[in-house]
């Protein structure tokens, strides 16, 4: 068993006894890294100096200082801000971007000990669900080269189906965190809104933006969670609440628990095969002791509509600051300021991110604002109510991650009904504020499939509980793809 | 039908500066013709006394004290900045 | 056709915090540029505002001062727009919970009193500064970004410049006693626009409104609304319409000069900022700010008319600042007689200020010294005239009075005896004015006691010289 195919928790018993060194394990990651690339392009940027540099200064820090993350690499999604290292948000906008600060989960991750190993692929300000608007070229799904790894997210998924990291972080503002994971077959945790700092993650929409963790399993996702969750002075909408020890709250106990599935979840636009796996999931559950039962969700239906709008619109004020007069990229010879800001946004954004600013813009103006990104904020709070009341008695909502396995490149998700079903599943989350976790729950076509987990606010530790039973139950999360066993 | 005309593009890109050439316009009033006519469905709700819902996890009087930290060094600044001058960034004139 | 002025005010104050009310940088007037910076006043991709609690307070206490009523439940709104100085091409600003709404103030012109209503006070950030060059490009500056601010809108209930005027003498007067700013125009912490429309006498609706921007003085101010309130009426007359602009006073032409017409495209895209979570103020919180706003200038120049018997007029110039109404009770605590100390404020205190283009607390002027010196005039040591040269030395080295007095020489001569020497010597060398006096010349009193003053270098009493010299001129 190779060094880069091992857990974070299994790493951490040989780095903490000192029986493999940061360094040893750090080449040996890199190594991998370069030879997966070729294959997945998961990664924008690869940090092999700093990563070095940083195994050696590790690997002298007494024994008594090695915080719970020491020595584990870690890839960041490229729309979290790395001090002195690029972040592009897989742009051409921001394609030299180098930041003067680092995002609060960065700052949290170093002083863990873990290593910034590189900055992953991702759609284009994370508008997507492909990773094929990246700047950069898109990232492939590590169990089939034909397909895409998901997106917004996507090279944060890959990174970690293929072995090139441990944990990974990526972020979620409409699936973006839970689908990626789902399609490469790994474990990815969207917290409550507010778990974590957000300062330091470029906003896309801020009232529904969530730092996400990805991993093998759920105890290694328990553990980096528990890293970098926490109330953060930069940024007033994160939580006081305190962290809890996810690990401890992994009991494998899940007797009793009551699972509601909305009756949409399993419906039309799922493809059926999906349907059959998570149905086939809901029953290990049911084995293990959990009460399974159908609810509805009156108006969950309008997520999708109610979700674009209220996205977009926030997108289009977060992204106005990128005009190119303090940093990233800017027009040559313009004549004047007006040219300036034209062209620098002409030629600095691509078609997906212009496509919803302008919608945005014209959800939020005058004569639109109260009938449609208004009336988008009312209906939120009615998809809320519902979410609330199906949570007064059950612990937790499942259903499938996705609509479908991984799309194959270049089809962006087949038909209107499929896009609609992946959102009505993905989007609520994100809606709500709620916590969402998707585990490995099998294959259809040998593309794995997703198991979506969702909680009441605050309590990741049940979904993590719930995750962790459903994973000694089953066998899904050991399969790797063959690019892993290649390495 | 919705439609969204070419000069419906140009007017919501004018305000938030993003120039388009005339396929760009072409292709974006037709996407976001389609975009109106699938989000027309939540004309459907009926919202009356519903609260717009704005932050998805409520928090109240987070403040912080009056206490300067944090400063920002010029120099690193200015290093993304196009270009500069005594300190100051410089951008296209208005005119 | 007669014309009625309709003048509606927003002025902006900056609040005097240690720190934006956005961000941890300072917020300090006159640092070199781009020094006081945080990673958020840049704009920079993740920055998230965090709100000041100061700056909340300070909008609190000035809304109060203003007589608003308190928002129970704020919120910071997102206002779009693009340019240099506007690093996220939205200024966070509250639109429809604003902290102050409801307000108003009470202004006195020509005698009249008349209440000015305040629709709202709201919170917000100012933006950097851009400083266009002859070279074809311009430099910002972002020390000021993210500065705080309170934006105060009138109703239009302005109906006249001199109004105008006398509502922000009196908004400025009563900002500056909370404490919350310095209001100086001069420095930018109070700025000014006005909205001015005229409508004929009886009719209902407002006339088409022009913004007036660009007012860098009071004066300015009166000067620039009475000149487009000329403008627009000249336009109508001549049959022509007013069209809705922005409009700028040139301070050396003294007119009104178009700056832009206003399209109908300009959309601010206003949201609730999910950034920033509700602001809820409590009672509890409310009483708290309420209890640390001071006396304020209305108070105060009634209680003066009222306890301390000042005519109407000294009780407004004294509470025109709070650094002289202050002074001003001191002094009068100190034991001078009031109207005297008011007196000396507004006269020569006032005068030497403004000579020296100074404040008084630039000044070794204290209200102990100068209440010692109004004691010296009331128990007869020295006359208001020698007073004067006492003051000029105080003002400039201060100390005690009574010191400057003896050290000059400058006691008062009340001894008869001495007096009645220096007359009866006076009265033998001018004969020819005994004369003139006995023909019914009234002047010729005037010139000998005149006479007297000389010989004793002004420091004669002179009640009491003029009663000698009538008894002396009777025994000849
Ligand atoms: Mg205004
Ligand atoms: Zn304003």
């Amino acid at each position: 068993m190779t060094l880069t195919s091992k857990t974070a928790a299994e790493l951490q018993a040989l780095l903490q006894k000192g029986e493999v060194t940061v360094t040893e394990l750090t080449n040996e990651t890199l190594k991998t890294i370069e030879k997966t690339e070729e294959q997945i392009h998961a990664f924008i940027h690869v940090a092999k100096e700093e990563a070095t540099a940083r195994a050696e200064q590790l690997d002298q820090a007494p024994a008594d200082a090695r915080g719970p993350l020491f020595g584990v690499p870690v890839g960041i999604k490229d729309n979290i801000v790395t001090k002195d290292m690029t972040t592009t948000c897989a742009s051409k906008m921001l394609e030299d971007f180098v930041p003067v600060y680092n995002a609060t989960v960065m700052d949290k991750l170093e002083a863990a000990g873990a290593i910034n190993v590189g900055k992953l692929n991702m759609d284009e300000f994370a508008m997507g669900s492909t990773t094929e608007t990246s700047f950069f070229g898109n990232t492939l799904n590590p169990w089939n080269t034909d397909y895409v790894p998901g997106g917004s997210s996507g090279g944060s998924a890959a990174a970690v189906a293929a072995g090139e990291v441990p944990l990974s972080l990526g972020s979620d503002t409409g699936g973006s965190v839970r689908q990626p994971a789902a399609f490469c077959g790994v474990v990815g945790m969207k917290p409550t809104y507010g778990r974590i700092s957000r300062f330091g993650l470029t906003a896309f929409g801020s009232s529904l933006d969530s730092v996400g963790t990805f991993s093998r399993t759920v105890e290694d996702n328990a553990l980096l969670l528990g890293v970098i969750a926490g109330e953060d002075d930069n940024d007033s909408s994160s939580s006081a609440k305190q962290v809890p020890d996810y690990k401890a709250a992994l009991t494998g106990d899940i007797k009793g628990l009551k699972v509601a599935v909305p009756s949409a979840y399993l419906g039309e636009g799922v493809d059926a095969e999906v349907a059959a796996t998570v149905k086939e999931a809901l029953k290990v559950l049911e084995s293990l002791g959990a009460v399974c039962e159908e609810v509805e969700l009156p108006h969950v239906q309008y997520a999708p509509t109610t979700y674009y709008v209220i996205s977009s619109s926030e997108a289009q004020s977060n992204l106005s600051r990128f005009d190119g007069l303090r940093y990233g990229y800017h027009t040559e010879n313009a004549e004047n300021l007006e040219q300036a800001y034209f062209r620098t946004r002409q030629e600095g954004f691509g078609d997906e991110v212009k496509k919803r600013i302008l919608f945005g813009t014209y959800a939020m103006s005058a004569d639109h604002h109260e009938d449609l990104y208004v009336r988008a904020q009312r209906i939120r709070t009615l998809i809320a109510q519902d979410f609330d009341k199906v949570f007064e008695n059950y612990d937790v909502v499942i259903g499938p991650t996705a609509a479908t396995t991984a799309f194959k490149l270049g089809e962006t998700g087949g038909d209107q009904l499929v896009h609609y079903a992946n959102d009505v599943l993905a989007v609520p989350a994100n809606l709500t504020g709620r916590p969402a976790l998707s585990v490995p729950c099998g294959f259809v076509n040998e593309l794995p499939v997703g198991l979506q987990i969702m909680g009441k606010h605050f309590d990741e530790e049940t979904l993590y509980n719930v995750g962790h039973a459903y994973e000694q139950a089953t066998d899904f999360h050991k399969r790797t793809p063959a690019i892993r066993e290649g390495n | 039908m919705t439609t969204f005309s070419k000069d419906d593009v140009k007017y919501f890109a004018d305000f938030v500066r993003i120039g388009l050439s005339e396929e760009d316009k072409g292709n974006f009033s037709a996407q976001i013709a389609d975009l109106i006519e699938s989000v027309s469905n939540l004309k459907e709700v009926d919202v009356t006394g519903v609260e717009p819902m704005t932050h998805p996890v409520p928090m109240i009087n987070i403040l912080r004290e009056d206490q300067p930290k944090d400063i920002l060094d010029r120099e690193k600044m200015l290093a993304s900045a196009e270009d500069q001058e005594d300190g100051l960034i410089k951008v296209p004139d208005i005119l | 056709m007669n014309f009625e002025t309709i003048v509606g005010l927003e002025i902006h104050v900056e609040l005097k915090t240690d720190t934006k009310i956005m961000s941890p940088a300072p917020a300090h007037f006159g640092a070199e540029p781009n020094k006081n910076i945080h990673v958020t006043d840049i704009a920079y991709p993740g920055v998230l505002p965090t709100l000041n609690k100061k700056a909340v307070e300070f909008g609190m206490k000035a809304s109060m001062a203003l007589n608003c009523d308190i928002a129970p439940i704020m919120n910071f709104d997102r206002k779009h727009y693009f340019y240099p100085d506007n690093p996220k091409a939205y200024q966070i600003s509250q639109d429809k919970r604003p902290v102050g709404s409801n307000g108003w103030i009470e202004i006195e012109v020509e005698g009249k009193k008349k209440k000015i209503r305040v629709e709202r006070v709201h919170l917000e950030e100012d933006a950097g500064k851009l400083t266009h060059t002859e070279n074809g490009y311009s430099l910002v500056d972002l020390n000021r970004q993210g500065t705080p601010l309170i934006e105060i809108v009138t109703e239009a209930d302005v109906r006249s410049p001199e109004e105008a005027y006398a509502f922000l003498e009196k908004l400025k007067a009563i900002i500056q006693y909370t404490g919350v700013s310095d209001v100086r125009m001069e420095e930018g912490s109070l700025r000014c626009d006005a909205n001015i429309s005229l409508r004929p006498f009886g009719q209902e609706e407002f006339g088409t409104k022009t913004e007036l921007k660009n007012l860098n003085s009071f004066n300015f101010i009166r000067r620039g609304i009475a000149n487009e309130v000329a403008r627009q009426e000249k336009v109508l007359l001549s049959g022509g319409t007013i069209q809705q602009e922005t409009r700028r006073y040139d301070e050396a032409t003294g007119e009104t000069v178009l700056m832009r017409i206003k399209g109908s495209a300009n959309d601010y895209r206003f949201i609730n900022d999910p950034d920033l979570p509700e602001v809820h103020i409590e009672q509890e919180w409310m009483d708290r700010v309420r209890a640390e706003i001071p006396e304020l200038p209305d108070a105060r120049k009634a209680r003066y008319v009222s306890e301390l018997d000042l005519p109407e007029y000294d009780a407004h110039v004294l509470t025109l600042t709070k650094e002289m109404s202050d002074f001003f009770d001191a002094t009068v605590k100190a034991g001078a007689d009031p109207k005297l100390a008011s007196n000396w404020l507004m006269g020569d205190v006032s005068a030497y200020l403004n000579a020296e283009s100074k404040e008084l607390h630039d000044t070794p002027l204290t209200p102990e010294n100068l209440a010692q010196l109004v004691k010296l005039i009331t128990d007869g040591t020295i006359s208001s005239k020698i007073a004067k040269k006492v003051f000029t030395d105080l003002a400039k080295k201060g100390g005690n009075p009574a010191d400057i007095v003896k050290e000059k020489g400058l006691v008062q001569i009340s001894d008869e005896g001495t007096l009645r020497t220096i007359i009866t010597e006076i009265l033998d060398a001018n004969e020819q004015s005994i004369e003139d006096f006995k023909n019914g010349k009234d002047r010729a009193v005037g010139f000998l006691v005149g006479q007297v003053m000389k010989a004793t270098k002004g420091q004669a009493n002179p009640p009491l010289v003029n009663k000698l010299l009538m008894e002396e001129i009777k025994k000849r």
